[in-house]
């Protein structure tokens, strides 16, 4: 059996959950075994249904678990580990899927590969999988000496497919936490004011680098970006470093991960680090006065000169467009 | 206030990596080495509460020798002292493999507060912090972005997609910290020159058995193409032609 533990929130699966139950399935087929799902929390009983093409769904329903409560959940994956016995568990390498499965892995003093973005099965069994080193700069081939094997999936790196067919058999999994178990729980929820278009959902962001100098040259390319449709700003390391901006504006390995149509880069060197936080941007356009650096081998489009220069004359004539 | 916090040398490979001809690790040949940024805030951290509640810090890192460079770089910036679990083969050790080795150093020393990165810069395994909290059954919050001591407990922060949680936990217990938790300080010129003296506590450690095994690295497929749009300020029509293309304009 192989298991794939699932995420749900706000009353759904999230996505990372379908591509999680996808790469399972696909191990299933290859290895000619079953899949069971796993869904920990308040409300998962009704969650169940959603669920087609695999064998089984465990729900292990409570009210108390009405958010992650990871030493409670870990309890409950390892006990399910441990009385089904799954040859495989997989679960999302979310932040979430993440914690979750370290904490497993550490209480069954088993191996885990983090965020897998391949499989090697051979023979009906799995041999080796592919992981992200580097925040996806490096690809890492890896043996699992341990067993069971304990996966995460890194985000995005398989399709979530539908499945139809058989409608699973629902079982419920009695939750056996205590208070214990609840030695570290969330104590408040504090929602973010959303203001302007976020990094993650604009269509063009805007980054600058060290070459933009200063906080103050930020101004332009908040002025560049008011004069596009949704458009965002964003920075490198050195940027927030310097404190130009604020860290979480930073794009790239330890800051966020943008997928925009076009990436504009403007005085950024092209650093591995930062490239692995836009490599997923339809286009990607450098501006950069040396023409050596190394974004150039990481672009799309390049334009060699001064930014400050460049920048204004832009946006003069985005301007005049307006204008007219 | 006893404070801990874990780093791990890693090559600084800005440009691009190169990979050794057997394919098993980053060439380092002409590469410096750097600190995680996750791991340069737990430092920062670090000092910080001892600043404000008073104490000790220490830094402990599992590697080489040449590791010494790392701790000397926190300690420069104001961490009291440094352990170093001195394994020249390192790279090759599982995340559960370092997590034992350092709980083992640990457990005697009674720290109130054990700070981690959230994933190491090279691995990402996600674990050590974890895997050393549960080997001394302390409690563990991953991926904070804030963190407020009082009466022995600790408010930790984990920023989400929505907001932030916020987690109360009492001490002694675990965290592992993301960039952005604070902005770290440079080393004064006075505190580089006295970390050269500070003497390191060493100990030899060898790897057990694995649980897992690198076969090999690779490199992702990078297909771009570059068209070179123009030199200064004459590229701005064209720049405009790519605006309009992706209906920015
Ligand atoms: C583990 C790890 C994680 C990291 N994570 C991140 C991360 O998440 N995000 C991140 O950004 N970095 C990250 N870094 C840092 C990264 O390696 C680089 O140091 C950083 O991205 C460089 O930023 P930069 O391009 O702004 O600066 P530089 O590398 O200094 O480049 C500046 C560029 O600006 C150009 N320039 C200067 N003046 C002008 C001008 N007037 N007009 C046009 N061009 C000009 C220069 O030619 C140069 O190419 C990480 C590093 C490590 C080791
Ligand atoms: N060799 C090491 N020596 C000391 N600390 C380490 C080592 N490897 C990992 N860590 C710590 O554990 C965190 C998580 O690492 P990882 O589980 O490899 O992602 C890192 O950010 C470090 O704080």
């Amino acid at each position: 059996m192989i298991l794939a533990i699932l995420e749900p929130a706000k009353g759904a699966l999230t996505e990372a959950s379908w591509e999680t139950l996808t790469a399972a399935r696909d191990l299933a087929h290859k290895s000619n075994d079953s899949v069971t799902a796993l869904m920990i929390g308040k409300g998962v009983n009704a969650l169940a249904p959603t669920v087609k093409g695999i064998h089984t769904v465990l729900v292990a329903e409570d009210p108390r678990l009405d958010s992650y409560v990871p030493e409670a959940f870990a309890k409950i994956v390892s006990e399910v580990i441990t009385q089904r016995s799954p040859k495989i568990a997989l679960a999302p390498g979310t932040e979430t899927g993440n914690d979750l499965m370290a904490r497993v892995a550490a209480r069954l003093n088993l191996g885990l590969a983090t965020n897998c973005v391949e499989f090697s099965v051979e023979g009906g069994s799995l041999k080796r999988v592919t992981r992200s080193n580097w925040g996806g700069s490096l690809l890492e081939e890896l043996e699992i000496l341990s067993s069971p094997i304990l996966l995460t999936l890194a985000p995005h790196a398989i399709a979530a497919q539908s499945a139809d067919g058989t409608t699973p058999t629902v079982e419920t999994f009695s939750v056996s936490v205590s208070e214990k178990d609840f030695r570290v729980r969330i104590k408040e929820l504090i929602p973010t004011q959303k203001k302007g278009i976020s990094l993650t959902d604009a269509k063009v962001v805007i980054g600058g680098g060290r070459g933009m100098g200063s906080a103050e040259a930020f101004k332009m390319l908040e002025e560049l970006a008011s004069l596009l449709h949704n458009a965002a700003v964003g920075a490198t390391r050195v940027a927030t470093n310097n404190n130009w901006r604020p860290h979480s504006d930073q794009i790239g390995q330890t800051g966020v991960q943008i997928a925009p149509d076009l990436y504009i880069a403007c005085g950024i060197s092209g650093a591995i680090q930062h490239m692995v936080g836009c490599k997923n941007s339809k286009k990607i356009l450098a501006i950069n006065k040396d023409p050596e650096a190394p974004i150039f081998q990481r672009a799309d489009y390049g334009v060699i000169g001064d930014l400050h220069q460049i920048v204004p004359a832009l946006i003069a004539e985005l301007k005049k467009l307006k204008g007219a | 206030m006893k404070v801990l916090v874990c780093i791990k040398r890693v090559p600084d490979t800005g440009g691009g990596f190169k990979l050794t001809s057997d394919n098993m690790r980053v060439d380092t040949t002409n590469v410096g080495f750097a600190i995680s940024p996750h791991e340069e805030c737990a430092v920062e951290e670090a000092i910080r509460i001892i600043e404000k509640h008073g104490g000790s810090s220490t830094v402990l890192t599992l590697g080489p020798q040449a590791a010494q460079e790392q701790l000397r770089e926190a300690i420069a910036k104001g961490i009291t002292s440094a352990i170093l679990l001195e394994a020249e083969d390192y790279e090759f050790w599982d995340p559960a493999a370092t997590a034992h080795a350092i709980a083992e150093t640990v457990k005697p020393l009674g720290f109130d507060i054990l700070l981690f990165g959230n994933e190491s810069a090279d691995t990402c395994n996600y674990q050590v912090g974890l895997r050393v909290a549960h080997l001394l059954d302390l409690p563990c919050v991953t991926g904070i972005k804030a963190l407020e001591i009082q009466d022995g407990k600790a408010l930790a922060k984990r920023e989400t997609k929505d907001g932030w949680e916020v987690y109360e936990v009492a001490l002694p217990a675990v965290f592992t910290v993301k960039e952005g938790i604070n902005t770290p300080r440079h080393p004064s010129l006075r505190g580089i020159m006295s970390a050269k003296k500070v003497p390191i506590e060493q100990k030899k450690v060898t790897k057990p058995a694995p649980q897992l095994v690198r076969k090999a690295l690779k490199k992702p497929q990078e297909g771009r193409h570059l068209e070179i749009l123009g030199q200064g300020v004459d590229a701005v029509p064209k720049i405009i032609e790519k605006l309009r293309e992706v209906g920015a304009i």
